[in-house]
């Protein structure tokens, strides 16, 4: 297996606020990795700053794709090398049709049989996406629209695809079929770097796991492994562990590292 | 009579609906209103001026000058003047276009003086053309078509090409285009050198009717920004639209009710629009769900 993306201690400033404190991190090739934490740990804030979208950041460390290193490089030229993004929040183009949208996410691509070929098989990952063709991608519903997103992406033809929080916002029966098609993209050679809340869902799902907490990286494994962590389970999954005698929650054990 | 007024307002409305439409395709992708347009065009029918009479060559010849002069001319200003602006925001960029507009201004004035010139233009303005009971100029004949080609053309443009969805993109959302790998950057470039280069059309279209001086544009571009609010600052369809309204409610006015406060009545419709419509008459605006 290659590594195909390898993040080494990059350090991100929002002006003054230090959001990442040194990151590393390797994805390899035709995995699902996901990253997991609370609210404000740095999660997007790991995949904005790989795809460039944040100037000047980060402010220290290397990110080499596929042996080439595109730290400083702008997210026009990061994705014409096969690394993808779907943002959180959707982000679609709400006043172009389906049809459009999708075409513009192949815009940097001249090959017009496997553009036509790809329009195909995104339509029958998500069938609904076929029958909205024509309409603006701003009426679509929540869910119908993370699918136009994934779509979107997908028509980049990445090697490398970025996901954050597919789930945001979801129904959980949605919730499942989207991250059914995750898998089914992941069987088709796209390698997958996941970043979710939904703990439990993205771990079933993943071969590796990351926990980031306040900017720094505090726990990795095994998805499976990490699903039996004791730890893992009551501050990521919801599950109450045993009650002490004197029915004190004892927090102490969260995992920090400073 | 009453079709008389109506076909040359027409005529005219089609003028200010050509620089609506430039104001618009700028507005659409820059969330500027550009108040350099009008010496933008301005300054690019005097260099059509200027290969046609002081260097002798054909009207073609000239005319294609200019439009290509037109079109390095919006690129060079969006390159030099906005891309440096550092955290924008509309206000500081208005200032800016107003900046460019007073420094195309003084050179024109400085080049080719105050005096009044005549661009001698292959079409005339006085072999006249009978449509029923009223009369046309060839001039305001070929102005008509001419804008009508322009439209279709850019109605195409934006519907069908890859760069004009690219455009429309790059507005709606220029996060989502970067990382699809949009150039932002180029779209904007050829967003201001289409916008130019149709201000410039109008301007080449105005001057044989008007004088050409550097005081070409200032009226026409005020109309033609008024169209534009009126029909809406965000469609295409509405701002030429809302150009040719305003040509027809002008003339209908001044030959009616009172010729000396034609012009006013532009503004006097663009307060009541902004009253009940304040996205313009035709805009159809996507409201984003919360």
């Amino acid at each position: 297996m290659a590594t195909l993306l390898e993040i080494k201690n990059i350090e991100t400033f929002y002006r003054l606020i230090y959001a990442l404190r040194g990151v590393s991190l390797s994805v390899e090739e035709n995995t699902i990795t996901a990253v997991l934490g609370n609210n404000g740990a740095g999660k997007s804030t790991i995949l904005k700053t790989v795809m460039g979208l944040l100037d000047d950041q980060p402010d220290k460390g290397t990110i080499e794709f596929m042996g080439r290193r595109i730290d400083g490089k702008d997210p026009e030229v990061i994705v014409r090398m096969g690394l993808s993004y779907v943002p959180e929040g959707r982000e679609v183009f709400d006043e172009l049709t389906v049809k459009e949208n999708l075409l513009m996410g192949a815009y940097i691509r001249r090959d017009r049989a496997g553009i036509k070929a790809d329009f195909e098989k995104i339509y029958v990952y998500f069938p609904i996406l076929k029958q909205r063709e024509s309409q603006w991608a701003g009426t679509l519903s929540g869910g119908e629209q993370q699918m136009l997103a994934i779509g979107r992406a997908l028509m980049n033809g990445p090697k490398l695809l970025f996901l954050d929080e597919p789930s945001l916002g979801l129904s959980p029966l949605l919730v499942k079929e989207i991250f059914k098609i995750i898998v089914e993209i992941s069987k088709r050679g796209v390698t997958l770097l996941l970043v979710e809340q939904n703990a439990r869902m993205a771990l079933s799902i993943s071969h590796v796991g990351l926990i980031l907490e306040n900017g720094r990286f505090v726990m990795k494994g095994k998805s499976s492994d990490l699903m039996q962590d004791k730890d893992v389970q009551e501050f990521y999954m919801g599950v109450r562990s045993e009650e002490s005698a004197k029915g004190f929650q004892r927090w102490k054990r969260k995992k920090r590292w400073r | 009579m009453f079709l008389q007024l109506l076909l040359s307002g027409i005529a005219f409305g089609s003028l200010y609906a050509l620089i609506a439409l430039a104001m618009v395709i700028i507005y659409k992708t820059s969330e500027v209103p550009n108040f350099g347009q009008g010496e933008m065009a301005m300054l690019s029918t005097f260099v059509a001026f200027m290969l046609l009479d002081t260097y002798g060559h054909s009207f073609f010849v000239s005319f294609l000058g200019a439009l290509v002069f037109a079109a390095l001319l919006g690129v060079f200003l969006e390159f030099v003047f906005l891309r440096r602006a550092k955290d924008p925001n509309i206000l500081s960029l208005i200032l800016i276009t107003l900046g460019f507009e007073m420094i195309l201004y003084g050179v024109a004035s400085w080049k080719w003086g105050a005096d009044q010139r005549d661009l001698s233009f292959p079409v005339s303005d006085f072999d006249l053309v009978n449509i029923g009971p009223a009369v046309i100029s060839y001039l305001n004949l070929a102005t008509l078509l001419v804008a009508l080609v322009l439209m279709v053309l850019l109605f195409l443009f934006f519907r069908y090409t890859k760069v004009g969805i690219a455009m429309k993109a790059t507005q709606q959302n220029p996060m989502a285009a970067r990382i699809n790998g949009i150039r932002v950057n180029r779209i904007l470039s050829v967003t201001w050198a289409m916008s130019s280069t149709i201000g410039a059309m109008a301007g080449m279209l105005l001057a044989p009717v008007a004088t050409l001086d550097p005081n070409l544009m200032l009226e026409p571009l005020l109309k033609g920004f008024a169209s534009a609010v009126l029909g809406g600052m965000t469609t295409l369809v509405g701002a030429a639209l809302g150009g040719y309204m305003l040509g027809i409610i002008e003339n209908l006015f001044g030959g009616y009710v009172s010729l000396e406060f034609k012009s006013i009545v532009a503004f006097g419709i663009i307060v009541l629009v902004l009253c009940f419509r304040p996205s313009g008459l035709f805009a159809k605006h996507y409201v984003r769900k919360v």
